[in-house]
């Protein structure tokens, strides 16, 4: 549309690494559909699952798994981006090796505090997504999902969900929380995959 | 760790058919000047068919040279009523300056919505406990005006008593009960100081509620969220909206 009466907006971030519709911020806000989960490391467990083929990892036995470090931008459906996060942890591609589950289209992740978010395989097996343990070189705070979050940047933060404990492969889809709730399906920020329709 | 018989608040089905969300250019209609730092805003929108209580509404601005910013504000507006935001000023802010200070009636604004399934009130949902901080009470307001068949419990958290929000409708009282509490002054018709673990439990064991509802800022939320928890009220009742 026309432009708007007297808005001129801040001062232009010329910077390829923001997505349409996003905002550099330096702080890292919380977006957690309800309370904070308390769940120590020391209680936590992950399950990873075709149905067939389980394998289910204390806090031990995750961190005896091959760490990897990235350092990467995350993006926000309300908005924000933060540019140059970092993160340790187990890459998605050696738990799953680890576990020797099967090659299934779909995920369905699940966390403590019964939060879904369901997303393609190929999409934590081909691109950065890694099970977080540490961020910017500490363990990460039970408000941005530790002791251990799943990290997918390359989609909107929804899909990583915190205080993860289980992903579920399978030939059939099932929506998670914020994908049964009107947001989109798929959440690529690049494409602005907001809501339902986008 | 919770008590599990009881089945969480899972997103509702908002519409049968959903419509497609498009951005759509609304004509600011009227404002409310609700405080020196926070103005509410009251679209004419076409085609607008209401609303559930606790949805948002995003809002974008265009720049002369096509920059675009984006945000998202809650609608204050019950169900029934013509669709309104409550927009407090953020010092530096980008988009709220403009909504609070320069925006007039007779201007058009793109809006799409109104968006969300989560942070909303139905009537399946029960009798809702609304605790706010700061502007977080703009879509509790939503919820307390949309009939809920009570007068919903409101806890509300301002700095001062000046930078109340719906001050006159709270006080009036005929849809809400409310509990004010000023964290920088001292008022004698408010409560000094911060919303406790103590008044919650007061509020809970005087009536019981079936959905507890926080919006606020982040530290507030989680203060307050879990000190909920810690009374055992069941987390999945617990819905939370954070900002800031």
């Amino acid at each position: 549309m026309a432009a708007d009466r007297a808005f001129q907006g801040r001062p232009r971030q010329v910077d390829d690494r923001v997505p349409p519709g996003q905002y550099i911020t330096d702080d890292f806000p919380v977006l957690t559909a309800g309370p904070t989960v308390d769940i120590s490391a020391s209680e936590w467990e992950l399950t990873v699952t075709d149905g067939l083929t389980s394998k289910t990892y204390n806090w031990a036995a995750l961190n005896a798994l091959e760490m990897t470090e990235l350092t990467t931008d995350i993006h926000c459906v309300t908005h924000w981006t933060k540019l140059n996060t970092t993160w340790e942890g187990v890459a998605i591609t050696t738990l799953f090796d680890d576990a020797g589950i099967g090659d299934f289209d779909f995920a369905l992740v699940s966390s403590y505090g019964d939060y879904t978010t369901n997303l393609p395989t190929i999409d934590l097996t081909e691109h950065d997504a890694m099970i977080a343990v540490r961020f910017d070189g500490a363990e990460i705070e039970a408000e941005h999902g530790g002791p251990a979050r799943l990290l997918v940047p390359h989609l909107y933060m929804w899909k990583s969900a915190k205080w993860v404990r289980e992903i579920q492969l399978s030939d059939q889809e099932d929506q998670g929380f914020w994908e049964a709730a009107g947001y989109h399906n798929y959440g690529d920020p690049w494409s602005e995959q907001r809501y339902y329709s986008d | 760790m919770t008590n599990l018989d009881t089945p969480p608040p899972r997103p509702v089905a908002t519409r049968t058919v959903r419509r497609a969300l498009s951005w759509r250019h609304a004509t600011l209609a009227d404002t409310i000047a609700e405080t020196d730092t926070a103005r509410t805003l009251i679209f004419d929108i076409p085609d607008w068919d209401g609303h559930i209580a606790g949805q948002h509404l995003d809002v974008r601005l265009t720049a002369p040279d096509d920059y675009q910013a984006t945000r998202s504000y809650s609608l204050s507006s019950g169900p029934s009523e013509q669709p309104q935001i409550t927009v407090e000023r953020v010092t530096d802010g980008e988009v709220s300056p403009y909504l609070v200070d320069m925006i007039e009636p007779g201007d058009a604004i793109e809006i799409r919505g109104p968006i969300g399934g989560y942070f909303v009130w139905e009537p399946i949902r029960g009798n809702p406990l609304l605790i706010g901080g700061g502007s977080g009470i703009a879509p509790l307001r939503s919820i307390w005006r949309a009939e809920t068949g009570t007068r919903a419990i409101v806890l509300y958290s301002a700095q001062t008593a000046e930078r109340i929000l719906f001050g006159d409708e709270l006080a009036a009282g005929t849809e809400v009960d409310a509990r004010i509490h000023l964290t920088r002054a001292t008022h004698p018709d408010y409560e000094s100081g911060r919303i406790g673990a103590d008044d919650l439990q007061r509020v809970i064991e005087s009536a019981p509620p079936d959905v507890t509802y926080v919006c606020g800022p982040t530290a507030f939320v989680e203060g307050i969220a879990s000190y909920l928890v810690n009374l055992n009220i069941d987390p999945r009742t617990i819905l939370t909206e954070r900002f800031g």
